[in-house]
């Protein structure tokens, strides 16, 4: 059977890419980042998922105002990289799981999420980023992505409840699958960051680090919190940590929290980085 | 209607659906220089590409486009992930962009951000922004 072993929450700064992409990892500035994932990039290298499960945001690359699909998963072979503007990121394409995205989108939407089936989706630095940050600069990612896109960009993304809940479906879907795969599941985005406007810059790191604190033990405490909070206390775009959530709800309700990682700034962003494990 | 509780959250216009509605094709035109070939034919000519392509982009919005009035754009229904594509069509990253939208120079803006942000404090409530004046 396939088997859920852990999840990884971090942030996807684009400025954390292009400062891979550009050599610029050596830099003091960016080395305080990476050093966050250090231990990340060895810890999931000797536990060889052969499946992530990638929670992300699409940043109007795949979606434009014409479609906006609240819960869109991947379902297709392969995932081009996006021209964001820059020209594509030089990282590989990104491998699909057909057969267990398949089976997620039917045990999800028979538990009652109406989850939007994509079989064609460019993907951009919301899940390149941390594929990067976990893994480094290989030839190819060592393990199969199935994409999760989730609308944060027009209000209302959907609630922390709601994302909790759809990751305990998730879970169940992973745990009936009969193929034997070892399966680790990403949340991505946040932390406190305001990209927009005379507000921009907006870092509240009490709020991060009191998130942190209760996402392992405590995630019954931060499912409830409004998204007017997410936005007044951890700016416009710190509401992506209701994707967080999604992750955190696919775990077992107790889980050992083995790294943990906080650093500002990237950019206009505060990072966060946790590394939880079932415990099996 | 009653006003939404995130309307008090000061320098900050959440991309609620009235936003989006009014953005429309300001965040569309943006969205046409996710292509290599639309980037070049707008930096060519930017107020023809703007006439022949998405002529329902309003005066307003226009005006706000060619004369990159970053914040302006936000107000007439723009979203950062839209208007950030205007930005590296410029070769803005959103880091410019923050600063230019904050009225800092990069040197300022960076610097604050190194020294850990702008602070939560003064920065929750559009009263707390109009009693410091």
């Amino acid at each position: 059977m396939a088997k859920l072993l852990a999840g990884v929450t971090t942030s996807h700064v684009p400025a954390i890419g292009a400062a891979l992409d550009n050599g610029k990892s050596g830099e003091p500035y960016w080395q305080k980042v990476f050093s966050g994932y250090e231990f990340s990039k060895k810890w999931l290298a000797e536990l060889k998922p052969d499946v992530v499960f990638l929670v992300y945001n699409d940043h109007a690359s795949a979606f434009s105002l014409e479609v906006i699909p609240t819960f869109a998963l991947g379902c297709a072979e392969s995932f081009p990289i996006a021209d964001e503007g820059w020209g594509p990121r030089p990282v590989p394409a990104v491998e699909g799981h057909p057969d267990l995205a398949w089976h997620i989108a039917q045990s999800t939407i028979l538990d009652e999420f109406d989850m939007t089936i994509v079989n064609k989706m460019e993907v951009d630095h919301g899940l390149t980023v941390p594929l990067s940050l976990m893994c480094g600069q290989p030839k190819r990612w060592p393990f199969k992505v199935i994409p999760l896109c989730v609308n944060v960009i027009q209000y209302p993304p959907p609630t922390g409840h709601r994302c909790f809940m759809l990751g305990k479906a998730i879970r169940k879907a992973i745990d009936s699958f009969p193929q034997d795969l070892r399966v680790v599941i990403f949340g991505t985005g946040g932390m406190s960051h305001q990209l927009q406007g005379p507000r921009a810059g907006f870092i509240n790191s009490k709020f991060d680090n009191a998130f942190l604190d209760r996402f392992a033990k405590d995630p019954q405490s931060l499912v409830k919190i409004p998204h007017v909070d997410y936005m007044r206390e951890a700016g416009s775009e710190g509401i992506e940590l209701v994707m967080w959530l999604i992750a955190r709800g696919a775990l077992d309700d107790e889980v050992n929290e083995v790294h943990r990682f906080y650093h500002v700034p990237a950019s206009n962003t505060a990072v966060g980085h946790l590394i939880l494990e079932n415990q099996r | 209607m009653a006003e939404e509780a995130y309307e008090d959250i000061p320098g900050t216009q959440v991309f609620d659906a009235r936003r989006s509605r009014k953005g429309y094709w300001l965040n569309m035109f943006c969205m046409s220089l996710m292509k290599d070939e639309n980037r070049k034919a707008f930096k060519a000519n930017e107020a023809k590409y703007l006439d022949e392509h998405f002529p329902h982009v309003s005066p307003e919005q226009r005006e706000a486009i060619l004369k990159r009035q970053w914040n302006r754009m936000l107000e007439l229904g723009g979203n950062i992930y839209y208007t950030s594509k205007l930005g590296a069509t410029d070769g803005l990253s959103f880091q410019n962009l923050a600063a230019l939208m904050t009225g800092s120079t990069q040197e300022q803006y960076a610097a604050m951000m190194v020294a850990g942000g702008r602070s939560p404090d003064g920065n929750r409530s559009k009263s707390e922004w109009k009693s410091r004046g």
